[in-house]
């Protein structure tokens, strides 16, 4: 491998990771949220979180680029602005993998027996304790698969870190981008050992949680 | 005195509950009623899991909740193990995890009882190692009890806590109910709708209908009285105490004493001495004016009339007073008008079976 692709491996990593991170400590109180309340807006919530699912991610890639610019709603707390950044890419990436993250955490607080939590609260435990103690180990597996498919989806992200990100080896140059140069070089060698590992890699994560769930589901 | 005395109010739909009453603070209150009376919403409100209930509760001095005070502990404040109709084990947690839950977070100088102790009356030492399902309906049911006691509560609330239970696990769990009954000293709220569970397992009876406060009071009492809608149930009768005077070994009998007189009953396996509680359904008394000749009847007592209400449905009531205990006997409108029964009148009662009690 070139090190330019193994700097673009080493970014795609980082960004994969932050992104999970932060996905994770912001997605658990919004899906929470979202399984508990009867609130009238949480419809709007739901929907607006669903978004990026069905969006083109120009279409999401555009608005972030104009949001991180210089002076754009973001971008302005930062004097260069945060379009062509990593800090960019982290936020448009927790933006578009949010539904991956959200969706399984909601289920699988959504399937926890309001009773469990009624007996733990007779059992003195307040309501932070009843979330760690009881709500937290039961949603194991949605946690799993709200990490696995936020890091995975954010490893397969193309078009939105396409407008945002740009290019810069080292910085933003993530591995879907360094592939499409190598197509475009016609350096079809590299492509498809980048490609390839890709795959596999998208394989075997998916493989990993959904035997993982399989087993849970039997026990 | 200690006492539970409360008054909830609570509306949902077109149910309202409004309870109001001053319980005693020892022994087991039964609060029974038909399904829908409000039986459990009531333990909920007392166990501060209805947020939209408005009241006032004092647990024996110690107040709960005091709506016109703006007062309201919510439930991880109150000192009460809850026992609902599932056993609600933490599907993550092992048995001793379970029972510890309430333990770990009840400060130090507030735990009572002993976990060992309780793992005994309840015959759960052998289970702590593991999962909830790897568990029966039982087994199940006696570790939530045992979970809700080692919260150190100062009330015990139990939710028709063998609802779910088939005939064989209820009377697999009940003699650890009794037994709990006699060793525990915290008050215990018994909500049922089985006049059989609650007369093995009660002190003092609530009657409850369509969310409010029927009556109440001690419950032979309760039980003996013939104008309460238990008086129609297929299981009432009334509760005699009595006491262990003999046992006939070539008959495999014991004989019991009540101040009407005795009754004989299948060996126990008491000393002589002991109290002990028998109930007689009234559908197992028939009347007599004379006293009968040659059956297999072994019980007959001598009593009289005090009292008789039509059930309909061709049925009578009959309260008989035997010495002092007050017995209900059933019988067809038929046979009252064919003996001529009136208040007063003294008749002799064939009792065809007893449930012994404890």
């Amino acid at each position: 491998m070139e090190s330019a692709d193994i700097s673009a491996l080493w970014v795609t990593l980082r960004l994969a990771l932050t992104t999970t991170l932060i996905l994770l400590l912001l997605g658990t109180p919004l899906a929470w949220w979202l399984s508990q309340t009867q609130s009238r807006i949480k419809t709007v919530i739901e929907a607006l979180v669903a978004l990026p699912l069905v969006l083109p991610p120009t279409v999401l890639g555009f608005y972030l680029l104009i949001a991180l610019a210089p002076g754009g709603i973001i971008g302005g707390f930062s004097a260069h602005g945060l379009a062509f950044s990593f800090t960019g890419l982290v936020i448009g990436s927790v933006l578009y993998s949010l539904p991956f993250v959200v969706q399984p955490l909601q289920n699988a607080f959504g399937s926890i027996n309001r009773l469990h939590l009624e007996a733990a609260s007779t059992l003195r435990a307040s309501p932070l304790d009843r979330f760690f103690s009881i709500v937290l180990p039961l949603s194991r597996p949605g946690f799993i698969t709200a990490a696995t498919l936020g890091f995975a989806h954010t490893v397969g992200e193309f078009g939105v870190v396409l407008m945002i990100g740009g290019n810069i080896p080292g910085e933003t140059q993530v591995l879907s981008i360094a592939i499409y140069d190598h197509v475009e070089a016609l350096e079809y060698a590299q492509a498809h050992w980048l490609s390839g590992g890709l795959l596999l890699f998208s394989f075997i994560i998916l493989f990993l949680v959904y035997r993982q769930n399989n087993r849970w589901a039997h026990s | 005195m200690s006492s539970i005395a409360f008054s909830f109010k609570l509306e949902r739909g077109d149910f309202q509950l409004n309870a109001e009453a001053q319980l005693p603070g020892t022994g087991v209150t039964a609060l029974f009623g038909t399904s829908g009376s409000g039986k459990t919403s009531l333990l909920r409100c007392i166990a501060g899991l209805e947020q939209m209930g408005r009241g006032r509760i004092e647990i024996n001095g110690e107040c709960w909740q005091d709506s016109a005070r703006g007062l309201f502990l919510p439930s991880h404040q109150r000192a009460l193990g809850y026992v609902f109709q599932e056993a609600l084990l933490f599907p993550h947690l092992r048995v001793k995890a379970n029972l510890e839950y309430g333990w770990q977070r009840t400060p130090a100088n507030k735990r009572k009882g002993d976990s060992n102790h309780i793992c005994d009356i309840l015959g759960i030492g052998e289970l702590l190692q593991r999962y909830p399902h790897q568990l029966s309906g039982g087994e199940k049911q006696r570790v939530a009890v045992g979970r809700a006691l080692l919260n150190s509560p100062q009330l015990l609330l139990m939710d028709e806590p063998m609802a779910a239970l088939d005939r064989a696990r209820k009377a697999e769990i009940m003699p650890y109910l009794e037994r709990l009954h006699a060793e525990a000293d915290i008050p215990i709220l018994y909500v049922t709708h089985d006049l059989e569970e609650l007369a093995r397992i009660a002190d003092h009876l609530v009657l409850i209908e369509k969310g409010q406060i029927l009556k109440q009071g001690p419950l032979t009492d309760m039980l003996a009285s013939i104008d309460l809608p238990i008086a129609k149930d297929e299981d009432a009768g009334a509760i005699i105490k009595t006491q262990i005077t003999q046992h006939d070994d070539e008959y495999h009998l014991t004989h019991l004493q009540f101040c009407g007189g005795e009754i004989l009953v299948s060996r126990i396996k008491r000393a002589v001495g002991e109290p002990l509680n028998i109930r007689i359904h009234a559908r197992d008394i028939s009347l007599a004016l004379q006293p009968p000749g040659e059956s297999s009847i072994l019980n007959v007592v001598q009593a009289t009339v005090t009292e008789m209400v039509d059930q309909g449905a061709g049925r009578f009531m009959v309260r008989l007073d035997a010495g002092g205990t007050p017995l209900l006997a059933r019988i067809t409108h038929k046979s009252q008008s064919r003996l001529g029964l009136e208040a007063g009148m003294p008749v002799y009662a064939q009792i065809k079976s007893v449930a012994v009690s404890i």
